[in-house]
């Protein structure tokens, strides 16, 4: 047989059928599921009475809507609170295995997925939103669906789905010390631009990519959207199986030892041929900070915000303008001299248990500045919670002047109460940095854990190996 | 769905590239556990001067008169004419639920994001990739005292603008099909209930740990 890649084989293995056009039917092997994006699909299962196909290949969670302070009290706004109940309902007509809002699992959909081993390598996982790419950390083909397509899934297990093209995305070498997965996700992004990936499913090689803890790679593959691409994907290693072995939802005992055997499988083959390489060296990728509107524009913490007039092409020019307009900063201005007024430290892209000790290493002995209204850290679950608890990491936030909070999306997209106010500035370690994103009229500063932290403490961005 | 058919309609020119989901149907909305009823939010951030909830009468809502879809000339459009890497960002399907049921039909951009332009088609709006200068050359049209119209010929797959050449373009056979016919994927998939229980049988059998 002719080299594959991974994403070859994990095609492959999930083909049910295909056309000579090239439509074909993927199976799915499993599906998480939260309370925005699936209302829809389940009133579509019962106007046409139908029900899961296997109810079991299903885990919900509440996190977009849910409140991370007082969680006692219930959600206060009633239109939040409806989509929980909703979700909650039908999980239970369903038969769909739920942990809600008082359940210490609860979290976010992507940090719940893998925490729980519900996420396996080598499998097809969707989900309604687009950070399903995440998933691919652990060697499965994970993408994010509309919510027809949950319906699609919830009612066949299958998805109509056309194959894409494959690109490899291979950082070499080693990363600097102080730079983490997510400046190198941001570099990435940086490089190829945020359509870069359309079309594609990117593969992450390279040695600085097996150096990664799971966590990283979780983050690297999390934000492979916000590169346009379909989905993200990196190779399974002992690392990826070490991290499963003995989480809730994994197999046991003898099944485990044979599926494990599979997954060693599952890497690109040797000559395997992409439709596109892109190579970046891993020791130039400095601390990134994001200075406008798209996660593309980012640059290093000692460079300078662009100017629009050095641009080339008008269109680019002109979004780079509107940005800055948006953003209320000049060309010319030094990353390090932006103050923001909050700091938030969460989302799916960085609050597991890794993200928190780096940044709390940052905050130890240290206070948040005066500049800052609010600096705020939303573990992305409750287990999380209780493992920094555990270690100490909660008293180190607290005692610096940091706000420590439950469980939820938060303010990475401000569905709940934690938002910014029009103008407000935020160092965040979110995925997003749209206008309005984190509140309407909020200025995101996309950043990792530890500069968010060393931006908490001394009230402007600045690059955290100096500290 | 509903049958996809041809009309002609007017060209809203939106001229920004990399328009995210967030910022045509802002976050507040997805509250919502409807699949209608997102047309007056559509793009709402930009769209009025306020911030608008979820629930709101928007009819005296201050709208923004920098907006191109606040302008007089672009009325009832049912084509929008946009950049590149439209629909960019979150997969929430209340983007294209807001764009249809604003009354588009038909969005022309030089590239769409993947996820959004898969749902749009699950929603009978019909995306249309087109080579940059031809946008370029739509964006020079429709900016004139009266809206460029074009007349959208799905079969056929081709466009005729009020002013220059018609223009072919290209559409996934498949997805081709399902808008013209209206039909629903989900009845389109069972069909095939023989295929996937086969594949499961077999797969019970090579990867049991996924079932366990
Ligand atoms: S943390 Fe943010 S990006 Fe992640 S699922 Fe929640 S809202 Fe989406």
């Amino acid at each position: 047989m002719a080299a594959r890649t991974l994403y070859d084989k994990l095609w492959d293995e999930h083909l049910v059928r295909e056309d000579e056009n090239g439509t074909a039917l993927l199976y799915i092997d499993r599906q998480l599921v939260h309370e925005v994006t699936s209302p829809q699909a389940f009133e579509g299962l019962r106007l046409h009475g139908r029900r899961p196909w296997r109810p079991e290949a299903n885990l919900a969670v509440p996190d977009h809507n849910v409140p991370t302070l007082n969680r006692r009290l219930g959600i206060a706004d009633p239109v939040s609170r409806i989509q929980v109940e909703t979700l909650e309902a039908n999980c239970a007509e369903f038969g769909i295995t739920y942990f809600g809002m008082d359940d210490r699992r609860q979290g976010i959909v992507h940090i719940v997925g893998p925490e729980e081993g519900f996420t396996l390598p080598g499998m097809t996982l969707v989900c309604g939103d687009s950070h399903t790419s995440t998933h691919g950390a652990f060697g499965a083909l994970a993408f994010g669906v509309g919510t027809s397509e949950v319906e699609h899934v919830l009612a066949t297990q299958c998805l109509i789905q056309r194959k894409s093209r494959a690109m490899l995305v291979s950082v070499d070498g080693e990363l600097g010390r102080g730079v983490t997965a997510k400046d190198l996700v941001l570099a990435i992004i940086g490089a190829i631009g945020t359509a870069g990936g359309t079309g594609y499913v990117i593969e992450f090689g390279g040695d600085a990519i097996h150096s990664l803890s799971m966590e990283g790679r979780m983050t690297v593959c999390n934000m492979t959207i916000e590169a346009g691409a379909r989905a993200g994907l990196i190779a399974v290693d002992e690392t990826t199986i070490d991290y499963l072995r003995g989480r809730p939802f994994a197999p046991t005992g003898a099944l485990f030892e044979q599926g494990a055997a599979h997954w060693r499988t599952l890497k690109s083959d040797e000559g395997a041929s992409f439709d596109r390489v892109v190579r970046i060296a891993a020791a130039e990728i400095q601390p990134q900070v994001t200075w406008g509107t798209s996660p593309e524009m980012v640059v290093p913490v000692g460079a300078r915000v662009p100017d629009p007039a050095a641009e080339a092409d008008p269109v680019k020019a002109a979004g780079m303008r509107r940005a800055l307009d948006y953003m209320g900063l000049k060309p010319g201005t030094p990353i390090t001299e932006i103050r923001p007024d909050k700091v938030f430290i969460g989302s799916c892209t960085n609050a597991r248990i890794e993200d928190l000790r780096a940044a709390a290493e940052v905050v130890k002995g240290r206070r948040v500045a005066d500049g800052i209204k609010l600096a705020m850290v939303v573990p992305g679950s409750g287990l999380v919670k209780e493992q920094a608890e555990a270690e100490g990491l909660d008293r180190v936030f607290l005692e610096a002047g940091f706000e420590w909070r439950e469980a939820g999306c938060s303010m990475c997209l401000a569905m709940n109460a934690d938002r910014l106010e029009p103008g407000e500035r935020c160092a965040s370690t979110s995925n997003r940095n749209f206008e309005g994103r984190q509140g309407q009229g909020g200025r995101s500063h996309l950043v990792s854990p530890a500069m968010a932290a060393a931006a908490a403490v001394t009230g402007h961005f600045v690059d955290v190996r100096g500290l | 769905m509903e049958k996809f058919t041809d009309f002609t309609g007017v060209v809203c020119p939106l001229d920004r590239a990399n328009v995210d989901t967030d910022a045509i149907i802002p976050k507040q909305f997805l509250k919502s556990i409807q699949r209608t009823g997102f047309g007056p939010n559509l793009f709402d951030e930009w769209r009025y001067l306020d911030r608008g909830e979820p629930g709101q009468d928007n009819s005296g809502r201050p709208l923004n008169p920098d907006f191109v879809l606040n302008d007089p000339r672009y009325t009832g459009a049912s084509i929008l004419l946009t950049r590149e890497n439209f629909g960019c960002g979150s997969s929430r399907e209340h983007a294209p639920w807001a764009l249809a049921d604003y009354g588009l039909r038909v969005l022309i951009a030089p590239s769409f994001a993947d996820i959004f332009f898969n749902n749009c088609f699950k929603n009978g709006l019909l995306p249309i990739v087109l080579p940059a200068e031809v946008v370029d050359r739509l964006f020079a049209a429709s900016g004139g005292p009266a809206a460029l119209r074009i007349a959208v010929d799905l079969p056929n797959q081709i466009l005729t603008p009020s002013v220059g050449a018609p223009i072919p373009f290209e559409v996934d056979p498949f997805r081709k099909h399902c808008l013209i016919e209206g039909l629903d994927d989900i009845g389109l998939t069972l069909q095939h209930l023989d295929a996937i229980r086969a594949y499961e049988s077999r797969r019970r059998v090579e990867a049991p740990w996924l079932f366990s």
